[in-house]
């Protein structure tokens, strides 16, 4: 694709072309839709899937984009769940707008937490997202009388959605509302990474020396995404309280922390699709290993890992979009 | 000279790493306009010099001032933002991204709408117009396109100083722009480099003594971290201080 360009309209043009929709992509989301039909039996496991392909574009926003490796952001999963959950046990229990206040919470944490993020780099970096999750985990077993401690948090209940659409057992409107949730995220993250931020982003990736050269406050756009980020991986929370009407210590888990780095891992960085692909891989092989042997299914996810990061670089999906590109 | 406006002017500058001196005492000042080289044999303190105006080293003592203001506490992205610009001496480019990418980048960083995420970027036409305009004035509308790490070495060097003319500089400092050019292709380079708008001030550290006293209108020698001359190339050819430093053989 190196064909030499002659005037900026046509440069404008192939900026365009790199952000169109693809009838892989139109694909995708239809096929995502198959589960209503086809699996009924599988909704919750759907929903599970939507919910954690949702945080795992929330991880993938700073990880694959920015560059900040993370392994403590289950800190605003789990905030965005309990916020959820707290305030439906306090009362309030209509769930769109609590959705939109966990999220909004976890995003003002993030953002305040980013100053922090931003003076310290690489192992020092992950050191403090590790620090800052397990003061979180801590910090909520410790507030026992808000967060029910080690016991999780008893008694939420999710009004029906616009006071229509009851949860039911079989997770239909659970599924539906995580699917609708997960898709309008994941249309505001493809705007931001086709954006000029976007392309700042890569800018810092790239080169972060060269970032202040060209004048640019690459701290203020790393505290955005940051920031951005914390409030998607909250609604991700969100949604897990309301659908499950369950919250415990383990929304925050160091193990939540390090498996959507995983699942991203797998799936590829830096294509929000790759987040999404590998969150799949990861919860189907853990569903049917789980079936075949309960206490060793981290064995076969840890063979996959190690096969992926060897052989496939760029995660499966970076793998697959190599084959397609050699084969046109 | 008189009357002639000083856009970059050094005071006392003094830089010392450990009991090393780097930076002795340096003054310089740069009119409106000017294209003045900066030489000096290996270890001189050239490269220290540049990152002291720029930022990215603190002086110990002096004072630096663009066009009449303070900046000697000033962070380098805000230096850019005030106009003053450089290059480097070894490229530091966005490898993944294409030419028209970084500087349009670049561009929008300059316009303060960088941070607009909510707006594709291919609807930034007029940042996009002006990106496409800085390559084709250093001849690389053709390879805008490309993915940066795959430019040849001379190209890249191009797209260095493309980076810093999207900052719109009023002052620009060149760290040895044409390093690792062939001879044949480093005139061409400077030839562009010539041929900036006039009322950018440019100062430029090269090597080549052929391609300094071409293309510079005044000189500044700089000999173990101080000034040891600042002349026009006619007095630095001459100088015998200078002959015996810096030019040595080959130039005897």
């Amino acid at each position: 694709m190196t064909t030499p360009i002659a005037a900026p309209i046509e440069s404008r043009d192939w900026l365009r072309r790199r952000s169109r929709w693809s009838p892989f992509e139109i694909m995708f989301w239809l096929a995502a839709l198959l589960p209503f039909i086809l699996l009924p039996t599988y909704l919750p496991l759907a929903s599970q899937i939507a919910i954690a392909a949702l945080f795992a574009i929330s991880v993938d926003l700073i990880l694959g984009y920015a560059g900040i490796v993370t392994l403590g952001h289950a800190m605003f999963f789990g905030l965005g769940a309990y916020f959820a959950g707290i305030i439906s046990v306090r009362g309030w229990g209509e769930p769109i707008s609590g959705l939109l206040m966990a999220g909004l919470f976890a995003g003002i944490i993030g953002y305040v937490v980013s100053f922090l993020i931003t003076r310290v780099q690489h192992l020092a970096l992950i050191m403090v997202t590790l620090g800052l999750g397990l003061l979180t985990y801590e910090l909520a077993n410790a507030l026992h009388d808000l967060t029910g401690g080690t016991d999780g948090l008893r008694g939420i209940r999710t009004w029906p959605i616009l006071g229509q659409f009851k949860f039911d057992l079989w997770g239909y409107t659970g599924y539906a509302y995580t699917l609708a949730v997960l898709f309008l995220c994941f249309l505001l993250s493809r705007r931001l990474v086709n954006s000029s931020f976007g392309l700042a982003l890569r800018g810092i990736r790239e080169n972060v020396k060269r970032m202040p050269a060209i004048g640019a406050d690459h701290k203020g756009h790393l505290r955005l995404v940051y920031a951005i980020s914390a409030a998607i991986a909250g609604l991700a929370g969100g949604l897990m309280a309301q659908t499950t009407n369950t919250v415990a210590l383990d929304s925050l888990s160091f193990e939540r922390s390090a498996d959507v780095v995983v699942m991203l891992i797998l799936g590829g960085t830096g294509r929000l699709y790759g987040a999404i692909l590998g969150t799949i891989i990861f919860l189907v092989a853990r569903d049917q290993l789980a079936g075949i042997n309960p206490q060793y299914w981290y064995f076969g996810i840890g063979l996959l890992l190690m096969v992926v990061v060897l052989f496939m670089p760029k995660g499966i999906l970076g793998f697959l979009a190599r084959i397609v590109d050699r084969s046109k | 000279m008189a009357g002639e406006e000083i856009v970059l002017r050094a005071e006392a500058l003094k830089k010392n790493f450990g009991k090393l001196e780097v930076t002795r005492d340096v003054a310089i000042s740069l009119p409106r306009g000017a294209r003045h080289a900066l030489i000096g044999p290996n270890g001189a303190g050239k490269t220290t010099l540049i990152n002291l105006l720029t930022g990215q080293l603190k002086p110990d003592a002096g004072r630096i001032e663009l066009e009449g203001g303070d900046i000697t506490g000033l962070a380098p992205a805000h230096r850019v933002r005030k106009g003053l610009s450089r290059t480097f001496q070894i490229n530091t480019l966005f490898p993944d991204l294409t030419p028209i990418e970084a500087v349009t980048l670049a561009v929008m960083e300059r316009e303060r709408t960088a941070g607009q995420f909510w707006k594709r970027l291919a609807a930034h036409g007029d940042a996009i117009e002006e990106s496409f305009t800085i390559l084709d004035q250093l001849g690389l509308a053709d390879v805008a396109t490309r993915t940066t790490r795959t430019l040849p070495y001379g190209q890249q060097r191009l797209l260095e100083i493309a980076l810093a003319l999207a900052t719109r500089p009023h002052v620009l400092l060149l760290d040895e722009p044409a390093a690792g050019v062939p001879k044949d292709e480093s005139a061409a380079l400077f030839a562009v480099i010539a041929g900036l708008p006039s009322d950018i001030s440019v100062l430029f550290i090269e090597h080549d003594m052929d391609i300094v006293f071409k293309f510079a209108t005044r000189i500044i020698v700089l000999v173990g971290g101080g000034v040891l001359l600042e002349a026009d190339p006619e007095t630095v050819r001459s100088d015998p201080r200078v002959r015996e430093v810096y030019l040595g053989h080959g130039h005897g």
